[in-house]
């Protein structure tokens, strides 16, 4: 533990996303002899983006499950295990072969408790790395995760910071429901403050990652970093934006979000994910329906991905989601919209 | 070396033999393998090169060691008749005959490429040229290639579809719901399995029970061939038996052994596999071992060899300058080509 020079603090120290979500599952493998891995190349090879390096070596084939390359059964699986004494976690290389997973995941594990009549509980978590920003193409680059939330029984998790992923798959794994956890493939380098002792993030409780008066950004995953040092930047302009991450987007919590655009009266939705039937509309749905409504300023404005697959060429790929630029003119004119005009900053603007 | 196992064709065997003595290969197709799997080597070794340097920015699965299986194949084959690729597409792109200018531009992400720069290393296709492209979705190709079968059928013509996929991919659902569709209806598809022994880290001692991958075959009622993947000529021999086969009778299995000799993608240490291992395999390289072929036992001199070889040299330098050199696409190019108008 090191300390703040000058104050004598004790600041916790920085670990990668990748390292924290590897703590929280070993320190969940070694909480509880029914929790185990799975997935293709968990184990020697350490899984697709390092995730699980040394865990094998440390706990054994018998609880990191290498398996033939089988989504399907996987998920399947996984919930046939859950139903019966054991706590499967399932590593998915990428998100975007969930699909191949998502009878099994969507009409299995989701519906199992429900159709049963509560008879049945259906502890496992799929694991899989989303987004786009490593030039891997159409088929492995998406964000998916309205797809999950439309599925009742399923609990969707997308954590933007170490610390949070480290807490939010510690609670995953003790939940007893079917958790969909997408991690952010170009987060996995990225540290951030995780302190050494055991805590838990609990689900359905969002995180003010920067408190503002002038606009509210809802944002997840990726996107939280990018607002961020959007914010930073707008700040400069006079601008003070309040950055929101739900961490959770099933279950959500509407109250935080409700209560800080109450606040602010604007309401912009950054996700990276395609914009028609993402997770943004339902925000945007949740505010409009809500008593923030009639305080609103300007309009509700989402920035997402293009309606596109993602393309392979850089400068496509890193023009076919969010940039930097279009949420900073997306807050500068919904500001103008509402009457107060950043300084330094007039005339034309684009959406 | 032929498989002389139970699986393998008799027909392979005695072409093996008579080429073992004199060949029996007209120069033309011989030359003409060693320049496909020459075009192979070459680019992948360039693209090897740009992608540690991070010229071409993104992964890539390199088909260096596993050149004569697309090169075998793709002889036997018209622009007419249809492949589906894998994750791994590179050498089955180049075998089918597509230019190079274009291949190399797209792993670029040039605008000249032959996606538009769009597609990327995964994704290389030629549908004019029959390639119905590289998928990044382990055993994604199987269900294409049978309906490629299926309107062969249907639009009564004389082509068959090659469907390539790893051994990694027969332990997804798609293998076997194609191959018994494809078996059902009797459809012209060559499952041609690419057995490098791995699906990324894992052997496939350890994705399966069955170590011999064409007994699957008879789980659905066809016939499971098996190839020495490093022996370009019993490729072909196998292929063009089994392109016959299939235009009449329905869908075959044909196991192909090989090796991948470089890691499964960029990012791979090679941790699961021994040096050992590697140079066991890379001591069947089949292109020198094709080579000594030619020169021993074909009408090749010494200097014809070189002269191909520089020539097929020259074509995918011109072609990797090329890509290099050539534009970007632009950001009106982002939203265009999701729908057909
Ligand atoms: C559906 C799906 N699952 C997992 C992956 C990750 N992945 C990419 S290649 C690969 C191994 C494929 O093995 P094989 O089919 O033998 O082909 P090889 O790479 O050996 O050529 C895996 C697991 C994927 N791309 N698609
Ligand atoms: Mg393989």
């Amino acid at each position: 533990m090191r300390t703040d020079a000058g104050t004598g603090a004790r600041r916790p120290r920085e670990i990668s996303y990748a390292q924290a979500v590897r703590e929280a599952l070993r320190e969940e493998l070694r909480r509880d002899p029914r929790v185990f891995l799975m997935g293709e190349d968990v184990g020697i090879y350490g899984g697709t983006f390092g995730v699980s390096a040394g865990l094998i070596e440390e706990l054994g084939p018998d609880r990191i499950l290498d398996t033939p390359i089988s989504e399907a059964v996987l998920a399947g699986a996984a919930a046939g295990a859950a139903l019966t004494g054991t706590r499967p976690i399932v590593e998915i290389p990428f998100s975007d072969f969930l699909s191949l997973a998502l009878d099994q995941i969507g009409n299995q594990a989701a519906k199992m408790r429900y159709m049963f009549g509560g008879a049945v509980r259906v502890p496992l978590v799929v694991r899989s790395p989303a987004g786009s920003g490593t030039g891997a193409g159409a088929q492995h680059s998406q964000s998916q995760e309205a797809v999950f939330c439309h599925f009742p029984g399923l609990k969707v998790v997308v954590p933007s910071t170490p610390y949070d992923a480290k807490g939010l798959l510690k609670t995953a794994v003790r939940d007893d429901n079917p958790v969909v956890f997408l991690e952010q493939k170009l987060l996995y380098k990225e540290t951030g403050p995780v302190p050494e002792e055991e805590y838990l993030v609990p689900f359905g409780k969002a995180d003010v990652k920067r408190p503002g008066s002038d606009l509210t950004i809802v944002a997840w995953g990726r996107m939280v970093g990018m607002c961020l040092a959007a914010a930073e930047r707008l700040e400069s302009e006079g601008v003070s934006v309040e950055v929101l991450d739900p961490r959770t987007l099933v279950p959500l919590d509407t109250r935080a979000i409700v209560s800080s655009v109450a606040k602010t009266g604007r309401l912009l939705i950054v996700h990276e994910a395609v914009r028609t039937g993402g997770f943004g509309g339902e925000i945007a749905a949740l505010v409009a329906d809500s008593e923030a409504f009639p305080l609103l300023k300007a309009p509700i404005r989402r920035v997402a991905g293009f309606d596109i697959p993602v393309p392979y060429s850089p400068n496509l790929e890193r023009n076919a989601v969010p940039t930097p630029e279009r949420i900073e003119d997306a807050v500068r004119d919904l500001l103008v919209q509402g009457e107060k005009r950043p300084a330094g900053r007039t005339g034309s603007v684009r959406s | 070396m032929i498989d002389r196992s139970p699986g393998t064709t008799v027909a392979a065997a005695a072409a093996a033999q008579a080429a073992r003595t004199r060949m029996g290969y007209p120069d033309s197709l011989l030359e003409d393998l060693y320049r496909r799997m020459l075009r192979i080597r070459y680019f992948e070794e360039e693209i090897h090169y740009h992608i540690s340097r991070g010229h071409i920015h993104g992964t890539t699965h390199l088909y260096v060691g596993e050149e004569a299986i697309a090169a075998g194949a793709a002889a036997n084959l018209s622009d007419l008749d249809y492949i589906t690729s894998t994750h791994r597409c590179h050498g089955h792109a180049v075998a089918k005959g597509t230019a190079l200018s274009g291949l190399a531009a797209e792993m670029f992400g040039k605008r000249a490429g032959v996606c538009g720069g769009k597609g990327g290393s995964m994704h290389l296709a030629d549908p004019a040229r029959g390639n119905l492209g590289g998928t990044g979705i382990v055993g994604g190709g199987l269900p294409i290639a049978v309906g490629a079968a299926l309107s062969i059928r249907r639009l009564g013509q004389d082509r068959v579809a090659v469907c390539f996929f790893g051994d990694g991919a027969m332990n997804e659902g798609t293998f076997h719901e194609s191959v018994n569709l494809a078996s059902v209806w009797k459809l012209p598809v060559l499952f041609l399995c690419e057995n490098n022994q791995y699906g990324v880290s894992t052997h496939v001692r350890r994705s399966t029970n069955v170590q011999d991958l064409s007994l699957r075959a008879a789980a659905y009622g066809i016939p499971g061939r098996k190839v020495d993947g490093m022996d370009v000529l019993a490729v072909y021999e196998a292929v063009r038996e089994a392109k016959e086969y299939v235009k009449t009778n329905g869908p075959l299995l044909l196991v192909a052994q090989t090796y991948r000799f470089l890691g499964h993608s960029r990012s791979d240490a090679n941790v699961y596999r021994t040096e050992e291992e590697i140079a066991s395999w890379r001591r069947r390289d089949p292109i020198p071992r094709f080579r000594e072929r030619l020169n021993e036992e074909g009408s090749f001199s010494e200097d014809r060899i070189e002269d191909i070889e520089e020539e097929v040299r020259r074509e995918v330098d011109a072609a990797f300058r090329y890509a290099r050199a050539c534009e970007e696409p632009g950001l009106e190019d982002l939203l265009r080509d999701v729908y057909a108008d």
